[in-house]
């Protein structure tokens, strides 16, 4: 088979799942498993293609002078981007087999991971902006779709509305953007840019730094929405309302990660002189983004409770050194980031999944504990994902994330520092929840009785565990990530970098362990921190009260007076009105009728006779 | 000779006093009956017509009075037909006053 047609089917077999799950299969208990034999397709089909190159593409709407293709590149960022995608999401939905056995909309769950994979495999494969910006709305919609999967939960419902509200924000400055883009370079097909924008910088010298820049910033906004910055991330802790396994494979793995994954590939399209894109004040902003959020993300990380929270908080600190990578013209770093993140962190997640299931949807750490004898082997593969996370050496998490912090300290020392105190901070909670969760003695009944999970839970953890050690050493690196530069020297540990983060590790796992060790309470409590800055506060009072609700007064106005007061009541009252009026000609009176009859044949006599 | 306006004033004034009885009267018999002389007096106009327009050979004009016969005919029908439904409507109602049949007062 040629690789185009592979493609193809990579990319449009999770669509005809998801298609064939809720019109045809939904009543018969077959659609999981119809969704795990596309899941596991696509990951066969990605490890076919891993590491070729090609593209193929058709038109899809055309226009006088202008179309719209829809076509997919395969390149080493792509094939290894979809090697992320579908590994973790064929463990995601073989775990999801087990962890959504009992959920009465089992067929709706999988119908929506697959039009995710869907979705995702669409923007990862996607040729132009305008297939990236469809996709981009697509994932968003199967996120809200599944955030939202126990609607008849309030906060459930409200958190969908948030997460897709919230990246609303952000999409409107990345139409923005890639219109501007469009502008610049007279393309919208990644293939074309470099061209386009190498004729324009010629035309325009003067202008070219300052509207490249601008116009970077709007695409910025895409991925400040996705990938959850500050200061649109309050929808990503939200959006752990959903089931667990969407939350490892969307909110932690692969959707959030696509904001880096655009910002790169816009990068790569644009294929400028790296000094220069470094010097650019989007690049600055980007970077500063990135940094600001890891920090944020990880001082509130510090003061949550429920272990979903916690984790959702380490997505944004390391999402945070994603961004802070690309916008350091470090790229690859945060590629590489990217993809040694979504095994560990997909493996947190998904061990958070089997706590939660086993203490019977119990999300307080402080009601949970010992879980590690209860469950050795959800606790040794957490363990794991919890030392890649924290970055010690040995682990992925520690190669990528050093490359990171070289680039900051190469780039912009301030930067660095920052790094750095997210790189104790990120010990510092991860030693808090793992000692509060898994040590020390059950803190409640729901505790207590918990089991080891099933096989379709624990093998998913031990592969994603496996691979966060060993995804990170070049001999699996360079064939899979999706990036170009590997790590070269594995283990040097002289320099500042690697003693600041070994440093920060040590102090942040023995102040972890020093606070919380056999507590059975937070014995700190920082209010500022544990109410988030009262961002998501700022928002809601201030935000939601003046601007959303003055705007549905608007609407309302609009909506209760205009249409429906004026338009269709009005209409409705004025043929009410009419036949108010001539209901009295209708007295049921005989005579009443000869008489109006006879008169009118007067009138009409007179009318012929007399004019 | 009686002129032919004096035909057509007496055929008018039968007219209003049938219009007059059909608009006023209450008693739907009545009202009946003044149907019927709105009808007579329209047939002496016809006639008054017929005889005053002479066809050439002195003659009255027969369309005229053909028509008459025609009126003569249907109005035989209608009587029928009419005597009829008000028999039914005392039948079903026990009364044939017109102020008590309103129902279907829009």
């Amino acid at each position: 088979m040629s690789l185009a047609l592979l493609a193809w089917i990579l990319l449009f077999l999770p669509l005809a799942v998801a298609a064939a799950n809720q019109l045809f299969v939904k009543r018969t208990g077959l659609a999981p498993y119809l969704s795990v034999a596309s899941a596991a397709a696509t990951l066969a089909i990605s490890f076919l293609l891993l590491g070729k190159t090609g593209s193929a593409e058709f038109s899809w709407a055309a226009v006088e002078g202008f179309s719209v293709n829809l076509g997919v590149t395969l390149d080493k960022l792509s094939t290894g981007m979809m090697i992320v995608v579908t590994g973790v999401g064929f463990l995601v939905h073989v775990f999801s087999l087990a962890y959504m056995k009992d959920d009465e909309a089992k067929a709706r769950f999988f119908t929506g991971l697959s039009l995710f994979m869907f979705s995702m495999t669409g923007i990862v494969l996607s040729s132009n902006f305008i297939m990236t910006f469809i996709f981009w709305e697509l994932v968003g919609l199967s996120s809200y779709l599944l955030i939202g999967h126990w609607y008849q939960k309030e906060s459930a419902a409200d958190a969908a509305k948030k997460a897709f509200i919230t990246n609303r924000v952000g999409d409107f400055g990345f139409m923005i953007g890639i219109l501007m883009l469009w502008g610049i370079t007279g393309t919208l097909a990644f293939g074309g840019m470099h061209a386009g924008v190498t004729a324009f910088q010629a035309a325009h010298p003067a202008a070219f730094a300052c509207i490249l820049s601008v116009a970077l910033l709007f695409t910025f906004c895409g991925a400040v929405g996705k990938s959850a910055q500050f200061p649109l991330h309050v929808w990503l802790p939200d959006a752990m309302e959903g089931p667990t396994p969407v939350s490892a494979l969307i909110h932690a793995a692969t959707m959030v990660a696509a904001g880096v994954y655009m910002l790169f590939r816009v990068q790569l399209s644009l294929d400028l002189d790296p000094e220069f894109l470094g010097g650019l004040l989007s690049s600055k902003v980007i970077a500063w983004t990135g940094g600001i959020t890891a920090l944020l993300a990880a001082l509130m990380a510090t003061q949550q409770d429920d272990i979903k929270r916690v984790l959702a908080y380490s997505t944004l600190s390391q999402l945070g050194y994603m961004v802070m990578a690309v916008g350091l013209v470090a790229g690859e770093a945060g590629m590489f980031h990217l993809f040694t993140h979504a095994w560990f962190k997909a493996l947190l997640f998904l061990g958070s999944g089997a706590v939660i299931f086993a203490c019977h949807h119990e999300q307080d750490i402080w009601k949970m504990g010992g879980l590690l004898k209860k469950m050795p082997v959800t606790g040794f593969t957490f363990l794991i994902g919890f030392l890649a996370l924290i970055a010690v050496p040995g682990t992925s998490g520690f190669f990528s994330k050093e490359q990171i912090l070289e680039a900051a300290l190469h780039h912009e020392p301030k930067l660095f520092w920052i790094a750095a105190i997210v790189a104790l901070l990120t010990p510092f909670y991860m030693t808090r929840l793992f000692v509060v969760a898994f040590l020390g003695k059950p803190r409640d009944h729901g505790a207590d009785h918990a089991h080891e999970v099933g096989p379709l839970m624990s093998l998913p953890l031990i592969i994603l565990a496996v691979l966060g050690l060993v995804a990170g050493y070049p001999f699996l690196a360079a064939k899979i990530a999706p990036a170009y530069e590997q790590p070269e020297h594995l283990f040097h540990f002289a320099g500042l970098v690697p003693m600041v983060s070994l440093a920060a590790v040590a102090l942040g796992v023995i102040a972890g362990f020093a606070l919380y060790a056999g507590k059975d309470k937070d014995p700190v409590s920082i209010p500022l921190l544990r109410e988030r800055f009262y961002i998501d506060r700022f928002y809601d009072n201030f935000v939601v009260r003046y601007f959303q609700n003055g705007f549905a007064a608007i609407v309302h106005f609009f909506d209760e007076f205009l249409i429906n007061g004026v338009l269709v009541g009005g209409l409705s009252r004025s043929a009410e009105g009419f036949g108010n009026l001539f209901r009295r000609v209708q007295s049921g009176n005989l005579q009443g009728y000869a008489f109006a009859f006879g008169l009118g044949v007067l009138l009409v006599i007179y009318f012929t006779v007399f004019f | 000779m009686a002129t032919l306006h004096q035909y057509l004033l007496v055929s008018g004034l039968l007219f209003s006093l049938g219009l007059a009885g059909v608009v006023l009267r209450r008693n739907i018999i009545i009202v009946f009956m003044c149907l019927e002389l709105m009808l007579s007096a329209a047939n002496l106009t016809l006639i008054a017509f017929s005889r005053f327009h002479t066809a050439g050979n002195g003659l009255p004009d027969p369309s005229g009075q053909m028509l008459v016969f025609f009126v003569i005919t249907v109005a035989a029908a209608e009587v029928a037909v009419g005597l009829a439904i008000i028999v039914a409507l005392y039948r079903s109602r026990q009364t044939i006053h017109t102020e008590d049949l309103t129902s279907m007062r829009g």
